[in-house]
C-alpha cells in the first residue's frame, strides 16, 4: 500500500473538519455567562437574608444543586453538548460530573457502582486540586518566613 | 478455493434469511422503514430490562427471532451462530445464546463483526461443516458509550469527526444450499496501524484496513472496483470515506461506486451524529436493512461488503497505544 503514517498524518489532517472555534467560542461565553450571572442573581438574593460569607457558600450550594436536577433528565448533557467549556467550567460541571457517574454506574451496585465510580471524573480534579493547594501552601509558608 | 487471502467458494453459500432490529435514531434515519423491528425505548424497561447491557441482548435475540421466523425454520435447525459484539468479553451475544441454546462461537471484531461472522458462517457452509449458520452483531449507544467514553449524562462536546454508535443489531441465516443471496468469496483482513491515535476519529483509524482488504481482494480475485455495482465499508464515515477514496485513487484503483455504512444510517447533516454510525450494529442494520434487500430484488446485481473494526481497548488505549484497524470483505451476488 502506497501510505507512510508520516504522508497519512497530513491527509488525515486535510480530510478532517475542523471544530467550528468561533462558534463553540460564543456558546460557551454565552452559557457560562448566564451560570456566573444566575449564581450573581442568587447571591443577591441571599444577600438580603445573610452576611456576605454565607451568602457566597448558599449560592455555590444552590448552583451545585440546579445543576445535579438538570442532569438527572439529561438537560445538563444536552446544554453541554452545545456550551462545551461554558457549562465545564463552572461549579455547576463540577456537580454533573460526579452525579452522572453516579446515575450511570448504579446499575453496578451502590458500593461497586456508585460509590467507586462517583468521582471517576472529578477524582483527578480534587487529586491535583489537592497537590496544587499543598505545593501553594508550603510556598505560602516558605514565602512568609522570606518576607 | 484460495487465491492469497480470499477464500473463492466453487459452490457459493446463500444468504437465505436476514432480520434487522434499531432503536429511537435508527427509526429516525433514512433506513427506518426497512428494518424489521423497531423501538422507542432501547432500554426495554417494559420488558424487565435494568441495564443497557441487558437491553442490548434483548434487541439482539428481537433480530434473531426475526431472522429465523423469515427463514421459517426453528431455533433448533441452526448447526452453529457466530456472533459478537463490542461489550467487553461479548457479553450482549453470550447472554443472547444462553437464551437461544446454539452451538456457538464468539467472535469479537468490533465493528467488523458483521463481514467476520458472515464470512465465518460462509466458510462452514461452504465446506459442509453446517448446513444453516447464523451470523449476526449489535451495538448499543448507550452500552457502548460507558464502556468507551463517558457516562451518558455527563455534559461533553464531541467532535466534528466523532461518530455515533448505532443502537442496532442485524442477523442473517447462511445456507449451504438453497435460495438467497450467494456469497461468492470471503477475504479476512490484516490488522492495519497507521499510528493513528484519536480516538474520535476512528475512520482515519480504520480507513487502512479497508484500503489494504480491498487490495488484496482486487488483486487475488483479478478485479477491479468496476466490476461491482456498489462497494460497502463500514463504518469509515465522512472522514474516513474520504480519506479512503483518496487513498485508493492513488493505488490506481478509484472508487466510483463507494458508499459507507456509517454515512447510509443516518443523514448525517441533520441527526447530529458528526462523522456518522459506528458500531457493531451500524453496517449489520445497513447490510439487511439495504444491501441484502436490493441484491434479492435484484437492483444491485454484484457487491462487496467489507466492514471495517477499530481494535483499541479503553485500557491501550489510555496506555498510549495508537489504534489498530481491521477489514473483512465478503463478495456478495454475482450470477447464479
Amino acid at each position: 500500500m502506497k501510505l507512510d503514517p508520516r504522508r497519512y498524518d497530513e491527509m488525515i489532517g486535510r480530510a478532517s473538519p475542523p471544530s467550528p472555534v468561533v462558534r463553540d467560542c460564543a456558546w460557551a461565553f454565552c452559557v457560562g455567562g448566564a451560570i456566573c450571572t444566575l449564581g450573581e442573581g442568587l447571591r443577591q438574593l441571599f444577600l438580603i437574608w445573610y452576611d456576605k460569607t454565607l451568602a457566597g457558600t448558599l449560592t455555590s450550594i444552590a448552583l451545585i444543586f440546579l445543576a445535579a436536577l438538570c442532569t438527572l433528565p439529561g438537560w445538563y448533557q444536552k446544554l453541554a453538548a452545545k456550551a462545551g467549556a461554558g457549562t465545564l467550567v463552572p461549579i455547576t460541571g463540577f456537580a454533573n460530573s460526579v452525579v452522572s457517574p453516579a446515575i450511570e454506574f448504579k446499575a453496578e451496585g451502590w458500593i461497586t457502582g456508585v460509590g467507586a465510580k462517583i468521582f471517576g471524573i472529578a477524582g483527578p480534579v480534587i487529586a491535583y486540586g489537592t497537590l496544587a493547594s499543598f505545593v501553594w501552601g508550603v510556598l505560602y509558608w516558605l514565602l512568609g518566613k522570606v518576607g | 478455493m484460495r487465491r492469497g487471502d480470499t477464500l473463492l467458494f466453487e459452490q457459493p453459500p446463500v444468504v437465505g434469511a436476514w432480520a434487522a432490529a434499531g432503536g429511537k435514531k435508527e427509526s429516525e434515519g433514512p433506513l427506518a422503514s426497512a428494518f424489521d423491528f423497531l423501538t422507542q425505548d432501547a432500554g426495554f424497561a417494559e420488558q424487565g430490562c435494568e441495564n443497557w447491557e441487558q437491553a442490548e441482548s434483548l434487541l439482539q435475540r428481537r433480530a434473531v427471532e426475526l431472522c429465523l421466523r423469515k427463514a421459517d425454520i426453528p431455533r433448533s435447525k441452526v448447526d452453529i451462530a457466530f456472533a459478537g459484539d463490542l461489550q467487553a468479553q461479548c457479553t450482549a451475544s453470550n447472554y443472547t445464546m444462553r437464551e437461544l441454546g446454539i452451538p456457538f462461537a464468539g467472535v469479537y471484531g468490533a465493528c467488523s463483526t458483521m463481514a467476520e461472522t458472515l464470512a465465518l458462517a460462509a466458510v462452514f457452509a461452504a465446506t459442509g461443516m453446517a448446513e444453516r449458520v447464523l451470523a449476526l452483531t449489535s451495538s448499543h449507544f448507550c452500552a457502548a458509550e460507558r464502556q468507551f467514553r463517558t457516562p451518558l449524562e455527563y455534559g461533553a462536546k464531541r467532535t466534528p469527526t466523532a461518530q455515533w454508535t448505532a443502537t442496532a443489531a442485524g442477523a442473517c441465516l447462511v445456507r449451504a444450499h438453497g435460495i438467497g443471496v450467494p456469497v461468492r468469496s470471503v477475504t479476512f483482513g490484516r490488522v492495519q496501524d497507521y499510528a493513528v491515535h484519536d480516538i474520535n476519529n476512528m475512520g482515519a483509524a480504520m480507513m487502512p484496513a479497508a484500503a489494504s482488504t480491498l487490495l488484496h481482494y482486487f488483486a487475488a480475485s483479478g478485479t477491479s472496483p468496476k466490476d461491482f455495482d456498489a462497494i460497502f465499508t463500514g463504518d469509515l464515515g465522512e472522514v474516513g470515506t474520504a480519506l479512503l477514496r483518496e487513498q485508493m485513487a492513488q493505488e490506481g484503483l478509484p472508487l466510483d461506486n463507494h458508499k459507507d455504512c456509517g454515512c447510509l444510517l443516518y443523514d448525517t447533516a441533520g441527526q447530529n451524529v458528526q462523522a456518522g454510525g459506528s458500531g457493531a450494529g451500524c453496517s449489520a442494520a445497513v447490510l439487511c436493512c439495504k444491501i441484502l434487500p436490493m441484491l434479492a430484488a435484484g437492483q444491485l446485481r454484484r457487491v462487496l461488503f467489507v466492514a471495517t473494526g477499530a481494535l483499541m481497548s479503553q485500557t491501550t488505549f489510555l496506555q498510549g497505544e495508537s489504534i489498530p484497524g481491521i477489514a473483512h470483505c465478503v463478495e456478495l451476488g454475482g450470477a447464479q
